[in-house]
């Protein structure tokens, strides 16, 4: 016979919860899927989307981010005009140039990244902030193109750049020419790389398909927010393609920096300081070379006469030793 | 909407593509082709190594991990010059299709890759890559160790060489997986191969929460070799023998070899450094986007006015 094991305790609690949720959570409130703790938009808004009973994250917009890293109102955002075109006149339930449209008129942005100059708690840099409400944060030809400038204007003015991600990957609107962004994007980093300024990134939930194979994780320093999902393939996709059972902890933040993906897991209420930490480390003051001081030619010049000089100084036995010993033999006695 | 019309590969290797471009084109074509790409007779990679290679060493082993034989690399003789090789491997039978991963290479395979590349530009050779895969493997290990990360690092390491670099898909072209080795100075691309963002199942899977509507998918996004070099991302399409490149693979892998002489030839001429510079602007210039007066974006956002109601302008 089958037995069901229930306890009484948790049906009662069940039955209590059916009771007490509210059909609809108001607008200006946040129940924690976690905790279940409820809170007012300002409590939210005040601890970063945070719940503050656990420590859940909840997702943050782009400019709820910019406020947090630089104070509301410290930043001042660059290239605000770009909007996707629609180079393939997709349609899938519902037309491209719709949904951007519809998107932009629910999330008040432009588009799935905002550039920004600030400064990080007296910190200068450029920031690339994604946000996964708009369109799931996918990386279109305009999220490439906003990174690609933002690299030029960082190397530019000798700035580093901070970037967080918070999306589904390249947007499959707009083709092939989205898979085209992560080889844009992947080349502008570099050249910003060349100009000697660190690329500093968040990964935020979630970080998938395309942006993390491409510039996501080719930050110089890569930082998670606890629990986002980190991966190229989600697990709906590798459920469906190799039924691959998977382990509840999948591609969590947690266990990508067990597997060597990020450098730490880093609570968003902790991100600006730790951010300013990092960026203070790595500062550099225009020195100025003191007058006098030897350049790199000199050294190299003066590391070869102290050569020279102790090569002389070898007594006349240690050095047909010397001599007999380099030409050909490498030690091994073989 | 204007679409950039690719500068390179010369007035010759335009021509099939503009035919092809005016061809007709509805979704039962784009299946069409989209079948052929994936016929189990095409020629793969390694076909076209034998045919046009007088010589070949495969190179085995990322020297981190372990091999992966969904993506094959290695050196060759081509026209008694060197040339590195790197491409996906798919399997005919059962047995070899298990072996190849259907082609999905793992981080170790893009490992390897970036040895291959690192080698052909310490020696100074060209590097070809054959693309012909449904994507990088999705699975829990592939994670672990890294795919995302192989991935970007291997486009970064491409994009990076100083060597003349050529490109070829061959059959399918899907996701991160085939660019991860496309990074190339020219990029072309067989009559009828795919080159997309994603498999039509996969984005049916995702779109229209059906994977049984790939159909309809392949048909929004087209991703056949006209259309691709219509956008710019392909510099020139191959013609396959009639009725495909498996009706003849000898034939298939001639016409592949004269487009890649010419444009390995085109490429030598140029300075190393210039190489990758141009590689760098051609990259740089795909992807078609609109820019809007800042105060036209303002007013659209909702951030015109202070606390302005979104409501008022809902698509300025």
């Amino acid at each position: 016979m089958n037995r069901v094991n229930v306890s009484i305790d948790r049906l009662r609690q069940l039955a209590h919860r059916a009771e007490h949720r509210p059909a609809r959570i108001p607008a200006d409130e946040r129940s924690c899927p976690r905790c279940e703790s409820h809170y007012s938009a300002e409590e939210m808004r005040r601890n970063f989307r945070v719940c503050p009973a656990c420590g859940h994250h909840f997702p943050a917009g782009a400019h709820d981010r910019l406020d947090q890293l630089a104070g509301p109102g410290g930043w001042t955002e660059l290239w605000p005009g770009l909007r996707a075109a629609d180079p393939l006149g997709f349609y899938d339930l519902k037309a491209y140039s719709d949904r951007a449209q519809d998107a932009e008129a629910q999330t008040g942005l432009g588009e799935a990244i905002v550039c920004a100059e600030l400064e990080v708690r007296g910190r200068p840099a450029v920031a690339a902030i994604m946000d996964f409400a708009f369109m799931g944060g996918s990386m279109g030809a305009v999220v490439g193109e906003k990174l690609a400038r933002a690299c030029d204007h960082a190397a530019g003015r000798a700035l580093p750049l901070l970037i967080v991600t918070a999306s589904g990957g390249a947007r499959m609107q707009e083709g092939v020419l989205a898979l085209m962004q992560m080889a844009k994007s992947v080349i502008a980093l570099d050249g910003l790389a060349e100009a000697g300024q660190p690329v500093i990134v968040v990964l935020a939930h979630p970080t998938t398909g395309g942006v993390w194979a491409s510039f996501a994780s080719l930050g110089d320093v890569i930082y998670a927010e606890p629990g986002a999902l980190i991966a190229f393939s989600g697990p709906r996709v590798i459920e469906q393609t190799t039924r691959e059972k998977l382990a509840p902890d999948f591609g969590k933040a947690e266990l990508q920096l067990h597997n060597g993906q990020v450098d730490a897991v880093v609570d968003r209420r902790e991100m600006p300081e730790r951010i300013a930490r990092v960026l203070g480390i790595l500062h550099r003051p225009q020195r100025q070379q003191p007058p006098g001081a030897p350049g790199p030619v000199q050294w190299a010049q003066e590391g070869a006469g102290r050569a020279a000089r102790a090569a002389q100084s070898i007594p006349g036995l240690s050095r047909r030793l010397v001599d007999r010993i380099r030409p050909g033999h490498d030690g091994d006695g073989s | 909407m204007e679409i950039p019309r690719p500068q390179t590969g010369g007035r010759f290797v335009r021509r099939i593509a503009d035919r092809l471009a005016g061809a007709p084109e509805n979704a039962s074509r784009v299946w069409e082709g989209i079948q052929l790409a994936r016929h189990q007779e095409r020629p793969y990679t390694l076909d076209y190594i034998a045919r046009l290679c007088t010589d070949f060493e495969e190179l085995h082993g990322d020297r981190l991990f372990g091999d992966d034989p969904a993506l094959v690399c290695g050196i060759g003789r081509y026209h008694d010059e060197p040339v590195a090789i790197i491409g996906q491997q798919k399997g005919r039978d059962t047995h070899e299709r298990t072996y190849r991963n259907f082609g999905m290479p793992s981080p170790e395979g893009y490992r390897k890759a970036m040895r291959v590349m690192a080698l052909a530009e310490r020696l100074e050779i060209p590097l070809v890559t054959l693309i012909d895969t449904p994507g990088a493997f999705p699975g829990a290990g592939a994670e672990q160790r890294g795919q995302g990360s192989a991935i970007s690092h291997s486009i970064r390491t491409m994009s990076r060489l100083r060597v003349p670099t050529v490109a070829v898909i061959i059959g399918e072209g899907s996701s991160g997986g085939a660019l991860a080795i496309g990074v190339a100075d020219r990029v072309l691309m067989l009559e009828n191969a795919t080159y997309s963002v994603i498999s039509p199942e996969g984005a049916a899977a995702i779109l229209w929460r059906d994977a049984g509507k790939a159909r309809l998918a392949a048909a929004a996004f087209r991703p056949t070799a006209a259309n691709c070099y219509r956008w710019g991302v392909v510099d020139a399409v191959v013609p396959e023998p009639k009725g495909g490149a498996h009706r003849d693979p000898d034939e298939a892998a001639r016409l592949v070899d004269g487009y890649l002489t010419r444009a390995l030839r085109e490429l030598r001429a140029l300075p190393s450094g210039e190489r990758r510079r141009l590689r760098a602007e051609r990259f740089r210039r795909l992807g078609p986007f609109r820019e809007i007066p800042p105060d036209a974006a303002a007013l659209a956002a909702g951030r015109g006015e202070p606390t302005s109601a979104r409501s008022d302008l809902p698509n300025a």
